[in-house]
């Protein structure tokens, strides 16, 4: 996929922080209340345009339903459904405003030309306000209007709610419910379309379900830059279609899902899978790269079923690539360490619990002479955990360092660095320098004799440039991780992790950002979050008394970490705040 | 109120002809109960009990009459069901095809735990293809609590057929009438 340079620019424009309110308002009346709105709002890129109906009446308090038109996306204004009765400030033949006998100006309701009874209607998403102006998103004739556009788009549409995955979210199901009728005057036979259409390799198109509201065509051209999508045929037989069958790939072709207003468009992935009333949904981040994109996550007794987008204009806006929308399926895995581990001697690691784990490893770091230990963290942990093991190093003296990832990126929001929280070793000074400078310094030591202890999380350091022969010289090796590998088969005392969904933490992104993530599901087994047991481990080699919540662990790092000065847990909020990096 | 008592007339205040008279309605269910012209007493389970149309027994899963199953696997009884006696596993994108052409889907497995089961006939109401109807059976046993989990291969056996409207077959043919042209109307 080769995007144009544009794109760049353009999503830099859309993420970018809202413009501050331009001085310039003008004063309209939404249903019947006076408000003030700015003149000029940003649009989809950011740039300020008019204002628009739509957006006035958001600001008055009133959601104006609509398909085509989503904030992000360039105006199409092709669904109608947002179709209201408007009226402007009458002009006399001297140009002058009309004035009633109290003196307030006349206002004249849009009507149609030869029918002065009949109300024309405009579509608010594309018309722009006028001082004056009066909107009433709620008279008779806007209700009239939207029933006559629900039964339009209704005409061709299959009602197979009870096996349509959107069902439950559908904006179709909602309007109808809220602004629509419960009969169709529409008595003919349907236009039966092509259904479960094989799109591209993560998408389903079913037609008949399709309102033509255009909202991928238009992502998949302007944000994605791929223009795989388009209309063909005529009429009432006009179809969504890619350029070429099963062509629509690229990485961004599951947003074209979640902004699909009805079940047209679906994610193989979760085709059939779960309805979406039963989900529970976790604000979350995406850790498949650097770029930290907020996200949604829906599960099920304790099942992640799907991650989905939430909107953060300072980080992803209301998108994600399907790389990181498809990356959860390991956090369930079966394989998953369930069990804290201790190695005998001579034997294989053996299950064991907490207490004793945690008591070994207590004594072993207490009694190791200050100098004689490495960590070997990770970037893919939390900024809490990072800063109790960066307490730990300075306590024992040891040597710390991360493994670098990186990988390719891309024009929109796939970042270079893999790691999700790289700036956050960074900052709590597990890598301080340039990451991963300082694993062939523990690779030394561990030759040299020097190293005795070396603590790893999440990482599998075999791959990097610790070969096994060179952990076998060490007398203990400490590892926490989530899934097994050559690292935790060779360790003395192992530590089941958690994977992100099922603990509370935060993230610093590659721009500094801040953000916290929420647990979804429960830890299988005795895994446990590794902030918790750190704090406990902490607490047993340092003999200070630590905070037991990530709210206070959060707000000790902040008045400790110089990176993370003035922030506090609760002043995060669900998009987090920049840091200086 | 004061409600007034009429006086008894001389052949009430006699007091036997009642009594006589009463005797008489025993003596009269006596001979009918041992000569067998009346029955009082069920011999349940030996004599099955006859259940009155509408009655709210067992939800089963019924097959439409072609034997298709007519369940989608919409989930809208697992919601709800007050007891959280329904479990259904949908099928997945890989899963097996809907027995009918054109429903799409169908539940992989699909339990009902009537244990649980209160047989309150919300799924029934809720059902949007009478896929699932609250059959005739009331004495529902087992010797294990595991045996009380119906599966949907029981449920299904259980449920027998019931018709009505194919929407999905008509659906079907009417798209294949458009396929020739010119299209009819």
């Amino acid at each position: 996929m080769s995007a144009p340079a544009t794109t760049e620019a353009k999503l830099a424009a859309a993420t970018a922080p809202a413009s501050p309110p331009l001085a310039e308002k003008i004063k309209i009346k939404v249903d019947g209340r006076e408000v003030e709105v700015p003149k000029m709002m940003p649009n989809w890129q950011g740039k300020l345009e008019p204002t628009t109906m739509l957006q006035a009446c958001q600001i008055a308090g009133h959601e104006v339903p609509h398909y085509c038109y989503h904030p992000k996306l360039p105006v199409a204004g092709n669904c109608r459904m947002c179709l209201v009765e408007f009226g402007t400030p009458q002009m006399g033949p001297d140009r002058k405003p009309v004035l009633n006998q109290d003196g307030t100006p006349k206002v004249a309701k849009a009507v149609l030309p030869y029918e002065p009874s009949t109300c024309r209607g405009a579509i608010a998403c594309a018309t722009p306000i006028s001082p004056g102006m009066e909107i009433y998103p709620n008279s008779a004739a806007t209700k009239q209007m939207r029933e006559a556009v629900l039964e339009s788009l209704l005409i061709n549409h299959p009602l197979d709610c009870s096996i349509c995955d959107q069902a439950g979210e559908c904006k179709l199901q909602e309007y109808s419910v809220e602004h629509g009728q419960s009969q169709s005057s529409f008595v003919e036979a349907k236009v039966h379309k092509p259904k479960a259409v094989d799109l591209g390799p993560r998408i389903v198109l079913d037609d008949e379900r399709c309102i033509l509201c255009t909202r991928c065509i238009r992502f998949t051209k302007d944000i994605a830059g791929d223009d795989a999508l388009g209309i063909v045929n005529r009429g009432s037989y006009n179809t969504i279609a890619a350029w070429k069958p099963g062509a629509f790939d690229n990485n961004y072709t599951l947003n074209t899902v979640d902004i699909c207003p009805v079940g047209a468009l679906t994610s193989k992935d979760f085709r059939f899978q779960m309805r979406v009333w039963f989900m529970k949904e976790t604000k979350s981040l995406c850790t498949s790269c650097g770029t930290g994109c907020n996200i949604i996550v829906g599960s099920r007794e304790e099942k992640i079923y799907r991650y989905e987008p939430r909107q953060n204009d300072a980080v992803n806006a209301c998108w994600m690539c399907d790389h990181g929308r498809l990356n959860y399926k390991w956090i369930g895995r079966g394989d998953r360490l369930k069990k804290c581990g201790v190695r005998g001697a001579g034997c294989g690691v053996t299950d064991s619990d907490w207490s004793t784990v945690l008591k070994g490893v207590s004594e072993t770091l207490a009694k190791a002479p200050h100098g004689s230990t490495a960590i070997v963290a990770s970037a893919r942990q939390t900024n809490e955990e990072l800063f109790l093991l960066k307490k730990l190093a300075t306590k024992l003296g040891a040597l710390t360092d991360s493994v670098p990832r990186t990988g390719q990126g891309d024009h929109l929001l796939v970042d270079e660095d893999k790691n999700p929280n790289s700036n956050g070793a960074r900052l709590t000074g597990i890598a301080f320098t340039e990451m991963g400078i300082n694993l062939p310094k523990i690779a030394e030591g561990i030759a040299a004799g020097r190293i005795k202890t070396l603590i790893v999380f999440g990482e599998d350091v075999t791959r990097h440039g610790l070969d096994p022969s060179l952990l076998a010289r060490l007398d203990t090796l400490i590892v926490s991780d989530i899934l097994p590998n050559r690292t935790t088969a060779l360790a003395h005392y192992l530590l089941p992790g958690c994977a992100h969904a099922e603990k509370r933490g935060t993230f610093t992104n590659t721009k500094g950002r801040v953000q916290k993530f929420m647990k979804a599901v429960e830890a299988p087994g005795d895994a446990r979050p590794e902030w918790e047991f750190l704090h406990e481990l902490m607490h047993n080699v340092t003999g200070q008394n630590g905070f037991s919540t990530i709210e206070g662990l959060f707000n000790q790092m902040a008045a400790e970490v110089p990176g993370f000065a003035g922030l506090e847990w609760a002043k995060l909020g669900e998009t987090g705040v920049t840091v200086q990096i | 109120m004061i409600v007034k008592r009429n006086e008894l007339t001389w052949f009430e205040r006699l007091y036997l002809p009642a009594l006589v008279g009463g005797l008489k309605v025993t003596a009269r269910h006596f001979f009918n109960n041992i000569t067998g012209k009346t029955k009082v007493t069920q011999q349940y389970p030996e004599e099955p009990t006859k259940v009155l149309p509408g009655y709210r027994g067992a939800p089963y899963l019924v097959r439409d009459q072609d034997g298709a199953t007519k369940c989608v696997s919409c989930q809208l009884c697992e919601f709800i069901c007050p007891p959280k006696a329904i479990r259904m596993t949908p099928p997945g994108a890989a899963g097996q095809p809907a027995d009918r052409p054109n429903a799409e889907k169908m539940p992989k497995e699909f339990e009902i735990n009537m244990l649980r089961c209160i047989f309150c006939g919300l799924c029934q109401e809720v059902c949007p293809e009478e896929a699932i109807f609250l059959k005739s059976d009331f004495s529902l046993t087992g010797l294990a609590r595991g045996e009380m989990v119906y599966n949907k291969e029981k449920l299904l056996a259980l449920g027998g057929t019931h018709g009505g409207v194919q929407k999905w077959k008509h659906k079907l043919e009417e798209a294949k009438e458009q396929e020739t042209f010119p299209v009819k109307v």
